[in-house]
């Protein structure tokens, strides 16, 4: 798996270029929208009731398209401002700032009734400077702090991520408890390698509500919608139909090749005649 | 997109900035216009959450007196359609807002907030 976040930090690594890549790939758009509606249902939002929700990390809008069209109204914040131009070119419905999460949030207390966040919690691990405002754990309690008490009581705020391994969630998870969350970590598909997905689920006072359960079981099947693997061009061209490899140098490879070094005057190249690049007889 | 909605539950977050800090002021202000759908139970239940008094001076400042200076106990169907218009329908595209406690200033630039801190105003 690529990890962007280890690369540089994600206002410089989400530039103009990266920003239209990420947002026209039809797969990542795949897995985004997919991730959504499933932070939304783990969100449990009341049926029939607009809310107002907090897109943490919108970027340009892949998610955010989803909660338009789901009617929500939602407030977005991102760091990359190449991000968010492409979200202004894609006329989301949301307000969108220009904000880094770990600096914390100025929202006002309980202005929304839910968070939510996808692919994002990763890129607050990494130290950009040594001022202590930079370090991981200081950034994510300045995060989880400020967003704990800008959202209603009772709601939740559903991230996913992707840790690189299990320290990092007993970290993430610690922070989010000091700062007065409850709740916990729902893993889809673990067994899965490339389906698994981590998602924090987090409560601002639940009063005993249950951390909702992971899926579970095979993965779902790629729909027609989804380009299947194929390895049947891979087999192609290298093998005749006798199921033999075609050799490459064969006559007039090494004819254009002798030609090639007699133009540019290298000595002591053999002449052609009927013998040149002739098949050898098979010795045992 | 600054609408008056998230205007009014935005508060300045600087370090020790933590008192007087709402609502940030606006200043050189350019608005636009842009129709939105009507939601009528989403503008009620979002009642409760408005300071009155900093959604009336906002939007005194962008020069739209639709609505009452003290919150109507009575709510009718206009009433919600000028509050709908005033919150989500007048965006701020240009311009600046400033924290009215530590005078940070928050540029707008096509419709977008910068909300960055330097290091040192870091909490």
């Amino acid at each position: 798996m690529s990890r962007p976040e280890l690369i540089a930090p994600p206002e410089i690594y989400y530039g103009d270029v990266e920003a239209t890549k990420y947002t026209n790939n039809t797969r990542i758009q795949q897995i985004q929208a997919d991730m959504t509606y499933r932070a939304l249902e783990l969100l449990n939002l009341p049926p029939d009731e607009p809310a107002f929700l907090l897109d943490i990390g919108c970027g340009s809008g892949l998610s955010g398209e989803i909660l338009d069209e789901e009617g929500y109204t939602w407030v977005g914040v991102d760091v990359a401002p190449s991000m968010l131009e492409v979200a202004l070119e894609r006329e989301v419905e949301g307000d969108l700032f220009l904000q880094d999460i770990g600096q914390g949030f100025g929202f006002r207390p309980g202005s929304f009734d839910g968070a939510i966040s996808i692919s994002v919690l990763q890129w607050l691990l990494n130290a950009e400077t040594s001022h202590p405002t930079s370090s991981p754990p200081h950034r994510l309690t300045r995060f989880f702090t400020t967003l704990h008490s800008a959202l209603r009581n009772p709601s939740r705020a559903i991230l996913q991520f992707y840790p690189t391994s299990d320290d990092q969630i007993q970290l993430i998870t610690s922070i989010a408890q000091k700062a007065g969350f409850g709740g916990g970590v729902v893993v889809d598909y673990p067994n899965s390698k490339k389906a698994r997905k981590v998602f924090l689920c987090l409560f601002v006072g639940g009063g005993g509500s249950q951390v909702p359960k992971g899926l579970d079981g095979e993965e779902v099947e790629a729909g027609e919608d989804q380009a299947k693997f194929e390895s049947r061009r891979e087999k192609s061209g290298k093998r005749g139909k006798d199921g033999k490899r075609k050799s490459i140098k064969d006559r007039d490879w090494i004819l254009r090749k002798k030609e090639l070094y007699r133009q540019r005057g290298k000595e002591s190249i053999p002449r052609d005649s009927k013998y040149t690049g002739r098949k050898r007889k098979t010795v045992f | 997109m600054v609408r008056l909605i998230t205007h009014n539950l935005l508060a300045c977050h600087a370090k020790n900035c933590t008192s007087n800090n709402f609502p940030l002021q606006f200043k050189d202000i350019e608005i636009e216009l842009r129709e939105a759908e009507f939601n009528p139970d989403f503008i009620r239940g979002f009642l409760p959450k408005l300071e009155w008094k900093a959604l009336i001076d906002a939007a005194k400042q962008l020069g739209d007196t639709s609505l009452p200076s003290e919150q109507p106990e009575m709510i009718d169907d206009e009433f919600l359609k000028n509050l709908h218009h005033v919150l989500l329908e007048i965006h701020i595209e240009e311009g600046a807002m400033i924290c009215p406690n530590c005078q940070h200033v928050y540029p707008i630039s096509n419709g977008i907030p910068n909300m960055l801190l330097a290091e040192h105003e870091i909490g």
